[in-house]
């Protein structure tokens, strides 16, 4: 998670909010262990990473929506789907359980 | 005041080893408890009984360094699922100390940090062990094996990782000595067979038992055909991660063929 503090610092000193996406859990396959962290403000810049990249798209759609209000803190589960190959997922097979808040503690 | 944000990064920006608990299935959904190895702990995850019992959970977690969710009840009950905690560990960084200043040690020193070990490189011949030789140590030390792990043997544990390159009879039978009763998770020697079988003889007459050798990878590496310093490496780094993992690698200690 260090790799991450500098972007937020910085989003932080130009007052802009924070979202914050970890991954606490995964079944089967996963990129990336429990604790992998990636930072989202509000304009959508990013920092850190919680996939191999299957999933970092969404998860910046979700955070936007949080810092916008429109969504509560929670978590939010990326599982594999095979059926449409543009919906998002993780390729390896596996599910992701992320769990999305604001950066106000 | 500072905030648990603030500590946090600090704390991990200082590698003091933090664990953050973070409420994310239960009443108050992102409530928040900071815990450190000392004690130290900032935040509330909504009741105090349940704070102890997170507090505990995540010290023991510090140790392993691993990250979880962990369910409870609503005043911190065992197997009980009325509340979900994610426990982020930042655990201090496992160590790697490396007897022997030779030019594999460069080569493994420098795979050691990549893998995020903090790394220590000993040598008692001043001329050998230098900075300029180890710039990516974080640690070279002048001193024998023995004397090393007397002063930080008790510091060792699971995590952590011993690799003696010296194959010198002298340098590395007391730092197989020096390792075998600390908790270390890794030990492993260099040499090649026949130096691993007088090094055995060698070891078998100071008094070490069988059974404690068998703590010994030697010779040192899995069995993937290296030969240079840093395919050497590889293969070193490579053997201590599977011991971690619990997984079947070939190891060169386990066969009988030639190393390269």
């Amino acid at each position: 998670m260090d790799e991450i503090f500098d972007d937020i610092e910085r989003w932080f000193m130009s007052g802009e909010k924070v979202a914050i996406a970890r991954v606490v859990d995964i079944e089967g396959s996963g990129p990336r262990d429990p604790g992998a962290a990636m930072a989202v403000n509000a304009r959508g810049e990013v920092a850190g990473s919680v996939s191999g990249g299957c999933v970092e798209g969404a998860v910046v759609g979700e955070a936007i929506e949080l810092l916008e209000g429109r969504r509560q803190a929670g978590i939010t589960s990326f599982g594999y789907s095979d059926d449409e190959a543009f919906a998002v997922g993780l390729t390896c097979g596996g599910t992701i359980h992320l769990f999305i808040e604001e950066l106000d503690w | 005041m500072t905030s648990i944000y603030e500590r946090f990064r600090d704390s991990i920006r200082s590698e003091v080893p933090v664990a953050l608990a973070t409420l994310i299935e239960g009443p108050e959904v992102g409530a928040k408890l900071l815990i450190e190895e000392s004690g130290f702990a900032l935040g509330s995850l909504g009741g105090e009984a349940l704070d102890r019992v997170v507090s505990r959970d995540a010290i023991a977690m510090l140790e392993a360094g691993t990250s979880e969710v962990r369910h409870y009840g609503p005043e911190g009950e065992a197997r009980q699922h009325d509340l979900s905690v994610f426990i982020e560990c930042h655990a201090r960084r496992p160590h790697l100390v490396i007897f022997g200043a030779v030019d594999f040690t460069r080569a493994l020193a420098s795979q050691g940090k990549l893998l995020g070990f903090r790394v220590t490189v000993c040598d008692a011949r001043e001329v050998f062990a230098t900075r300029r030789r180890f710039p990516m140590a974080d640690e070279v030390v002048v001193d024998w094996p023995d004397r090393l792990l007397e002063r930080i043997g008790s510091d060792l544990g699971p995590r952590d990782a011993v690799c003696v390159l010296t194959h010198d009879a002298k340098f590395d039978v007391p730092a197989i000595m020096g390792a075998l009763p600390t908790r270390v998770g890794y030990l492993g020697a260099m040499g090649s067979r026949q130096t691993h079988e007088k090094r055995v003889e060698r070891l078998l007459e100071e008094g070490v038992t069988s059974a404690e050798l068998e703590r010994v990878r030697s010779p040192i590496g899995l069995d993937i055909g290296g030969r240079t310093p840093e395919e050497t490496a590889v293969s070193i780094v490579a053997e201590i991660i599977a011991l971690r993992t619990g997984r079947e690698a070939p190891s060169l200690s386990e066969g009988k063929g030639s190393i390269h």
